[in-house]
């Protein structure tokens, strides 16, 4: 309710202190991912002998692990890993569930009928089985976990994209076009595609969110990317055995996790789309 | 002068950092009607909410005293005011679609007033409740009571919310457009059930209205506004009779249902442009049984010259100018323009015939891609049909938009930052730009302000004067039509009622419809008045 009358320079999001914080998190996050030497000076798979187990102190602020490596480094260097994962699945998915989204509410008829029978049966699966049947299927690697976990997003972008192409469709400005003149691949490339894909791209930002979440389950699991890689599911399944004796080891990725998830649906929600 | 019933004195009303309404002061004596009448955006739903205390939350009364029989209550607080709204002063609210709870019947919604008030005996409730229903006209009461709003017609649950705002014989009503979204016969029906309702209880009424006709049908005063201040108040006759102000002179000057005058004179025109004859369109419906839209609809529109087709809600005016724009395919019956047979038209053919019928969109916020600029959106039309290079298609919507009177920096902004008149301006031109003979024009001026309907009327008949442009004109606006039409056809129920030229049609309509309709254009009461306008 507030603002509605403020004068805003219109189809800007307003930011308010939580888009910051989370812009801020992400842009971090990112800088790990490009330039991880500038935040550490240590080795993220090269132990440090002697120095096994050690509680966060200053010389290691997130302490050290079972094999003397620096936390703070595995950790920084871990968001290349699960960040160029977390692109890959959802550029998957964006690409794969908007084409057949846009596909299905552009064409209708028996398309849209196929189409979306296909998408409720990827739906109908549980997301972690399906995407453990598509890595079985296209076997072990980080990248094949993400284009499993991308695919599992696909349903999500197709019944997402074609519900705005159908609402797009019925609007005056499709038909007008269409009146003056418009073929289809033209109406669809100039008018229904730019007006139907802002909520997409806002589910683009939460399904970031929710791939890291997926990925970091699957190296958990020990179906990502192969030990000493350091990512942040692995890391996370690697302090799984020190639990009792050395918290930090699976507190740090952890709470990595969920700052990124967090902030990542915080932009998704600032870009206006729905929730999923 | 009795003591007035309500006082409003030296109002001044914000949103968040704005001021939307401000010196605004009049008074309304027990039983008299007061008119709000101003364009939107002007200031007088904010007024008639910021009396019954109903402004919403970023709303607040910056100055000024609200006062009811003596009583100033402006800063009251929510408790206060709810006990005082109902009991002493009611809302008749715009939309009657919207305004009732779709999941409780109309009976339990009408008793919802009389309990909140202070009833409890649920015997005397249901009587009160069957006894004002029929105080209301719905009849049989007890059957309605027990129907849900979407069993009713919109004059039906405009009826109801009536009942509503009557039930505890307040002092002071507030009629907020209530009759705006309903067709002419039916606002006429529920403005007569209002005043004769008024006229029993000595009830004032607030009644803000966009429509001068109605307000000089049934107000005593009044209140001119725009951009939130007072141009003029005083009583109809004055107003009308003699305006002092000029906002008030063009609002009286603009106003189709007060004018008499005619844009230009009817003329025959020339060969026909669009012959449509013995028209059907089905629709399915439920059951698989078909709903007949249009039903055996036939008329002529000939080149240089403008055909109405009129009629209320579900006559199926809209569907058959579709069938003329080529956007529906005729169950049955012929279409014709510029000699060719639409019904027939398919792929690449229906594509080519479309240079020479365009359609102009009743609102001009859904027509126009939101996220086109208005240079982009005239020539797309150009870019489908004349791959002309860049410059010379700047050039044609450059001259386009000065034809239909766009300021040439409007060209690289978003339909966003231009205002209604200027949107249906840059859909006109849109149309225009691939030189068709034909314009369907559905609705085309009814979303927009009188005056701005007034400049975009001249402008359509400016235009098909120079470009000898035939018009199909579907309107429910007869006031409209009246100015501007050379023929018309007046529908009912997917059937032709009356068609003619417009002069016969009006003055002496031989159908018992079509003289219904024509007589509930509102401002009947006007012409008297204004004869003594200079």
């Amino acid at each position: 309710m507030s603002g509605a009358a403020l004068p805003l320079r219109a189809g800007l999001p307003r930011l308010r202190p939580g888009l910051w914080l989370a812009c801020a998190v992400l842009a971090l996050v990112f800088a790990w991912a490009v330039a991880p030497s500038l935040f550490t000076a240590r080795s993220p798979v090269e132990g440090i002998p002697g120095a096994q187990l050690l509680p966060p102190s200053w010389a290691h602020p997130l302490g050290t692990d079972g094999l003397g490596r620096d936390q703070l480094a595995r950790v920084v260097y871990g968001a290349r890993e699960s960040l160029a994962g977390a692109f890959v699945a959802v550029a998957v998915g964006l690409l794969l569930g908007t084409g057949l989204g846009v596909l299905a509410g552009a064409r209708g008829g028996w398309v849209d009928a196929a189409v979306m029978r296909l998408v409720d049966t990827l739906l109908a699966i549980p997301a972690l089985l399906l995407s453990l049947s598509i890595i079985i299927l296209l076997g072990f690697g980080s990248i094949k976990a993400a284009v499993a976990v991308g695919i599992v997003a696909v349903a999500q972008f197709a019944r997402l994209s074609r519900a705005e192409v159908l609402r797009v469709r019925a609007s005056d400005y499709v038909e007008a076009a269409f009146g003056s003149g418009g073929r289809f691949a033209a109406v669809l490339w100039r008018h229904v595609l730019p007006n139907s894909l802002t909520s997409v791209l806002a589910l683009a930002a939460l399904q970031f969110g929710s791939a890291i979440l997926a990925l970091s389950t699957l190296g958990f699991l020990g179906y990502g990317a192969p030990p000493p890689t350091p990512e942040w599911g692995l890391l996370i399944a690697e302090g799984r055995d020190f639990l009792a004796r050395a918290w930090w080891l699976t507190a740090s990725p952890g709470l990595v996790v969920v700052l990124v998830v967090l902030s990542a649906e915080r932009i998704g929600r600032g870009i206006g789309g729905p929730s999923p | 002068m009795t003591a007035p019933l309500l006082e409003v004195e030296d109002l001044a009303i914000r949103y968040d950092d704005r001021r939307v309404v401000q010196d605004v002061a009049f008074r309304i004596a027990p039983g008299e009607v007061l008119a709000l009448v101003g364009e939107s955006g002007s200031g007088k739903t904010t007024t008639a909410m910021a009396v019954l205390g109903l402004l919403p939350p970023n709303g607040r009364i910056e100055r000024g005293a609200v006062r009811l029989a003596g009583t100033d209550i402006a800063g009251w607080p929510e408790r206060r005011l709810a006990a005082l709204r109902g009991a002493r002063m009611s809302l008749v609210p715009q939309d009657p679609v919207t305004s009732l709870n779709p999941v409780r019947t109309v009976g339990a919604q009408v008793a919802e007033v009389l309990r909140i008030h202070g009833e409890r005996d649920e015997r005397r409730i249901r009587a009160r409740v069957i006894e004002l229903l029929e105080r209301v006209g719905l009849e049989p009461a007890a059957l309605r009571a027990s129907q849900y709003p979407h069993e009713l017609s919109g004059g039906m649950r405009q009826r109801v919310l009536i009942a509503i705002a009557v039930a505890l014989r307040p002092a002071l009503i507030v009629a907020d457009e209530p009759t705006s979204a309903l067709d002419v016969t039916v606002q006429r029906r529920i403005l007569d059930l209002l005043d004769e309702l008024r006229r029993q209880d000595g009830t004032a009424v607030l009644l803000v209205t966009h429509d001068l006709g109605v307000a000089a049908d049934r107000a005593d005063r009044i209140v001119v506004l725009r951009d939130g201040r007072i141009q003029e108040a005083g009583p109809v006759r004055q107003v009308l009779g003699a305006p002092r102000s000029a906002y008030a002179r063009q609002l009286l000057r603009d106003a189709p249902s007060l004018s008499t005058h005619r844009h230009r004179p009817a003329s025959a025109g020339g060969d026909i442009a669009v012959r449509v004859h013995g028209l059907v369109q089905d629709f399915p419906g439920r059951d698989g049984v078909p709903f007949r839209a249009v039903d055996g609809v036939g008329f002529e529109l000939r080149q240089g010259t403008t055909h109405a087709l009129v009629g209320e809600s579900g006559s199926g005016k809209t569907t058959t100018a579709r069938c003329v724009a080529g956007f529906l395919r005729p169950t049955a019956g012929e279409v014709t323009v510029c000699g060719t047979d639409v019904a027939a038209l398919r792929g690449e053919a229906l594509r080519q015939f479309r240079r020479q019928v365009q359609l102009v969109y009743q609102n001009p916020y859904a027509s126009l891609d939101p996220r086109q600029t208005v240079a982009r959106s005239v020539e797309e039309p150009l870019l489908n049909f004349e791959p002309v290079p860049a410059a010379e298609r700047r050039h044609r919507v450059e001259a386009m938009a000065e034809r239909v009177g766009l300021p040439r920096d409007l060209l690289a902004r978003q339909p966003r930052a231009l205002s209604g008149g200027q949107r249906q301006r840059v859909a006109i031109a849109r149309a225009l730009i691939l030189q068709p003979r034909v314009l369907v024009l559905d609705e085309a001026v009814s979303a927009l302000d009188v005056t701005v309907q007034a400049q975009i009327l001249a402008l359509l008949e400016e235009l098909q004067q120079s470009l000898g442009l035939s018009y199909l004109f579907v309107s429910h606006d007869l006031a409209v039509v009246r100015q501007i039409a050379d023929t018309v056809t007046v529908m009912r129920a997917g059937r032709v009622e009356e068609a003619g030229p417009v002069e016969p049609v009006f003055h002496a309509p031989r159908s018992d419809y079509a003289r219904e309709l024509i007589d509930a254009i509102p401002g009947r009461t006007a012409p008297q008045i204004l004869e003594s306008v200079p």
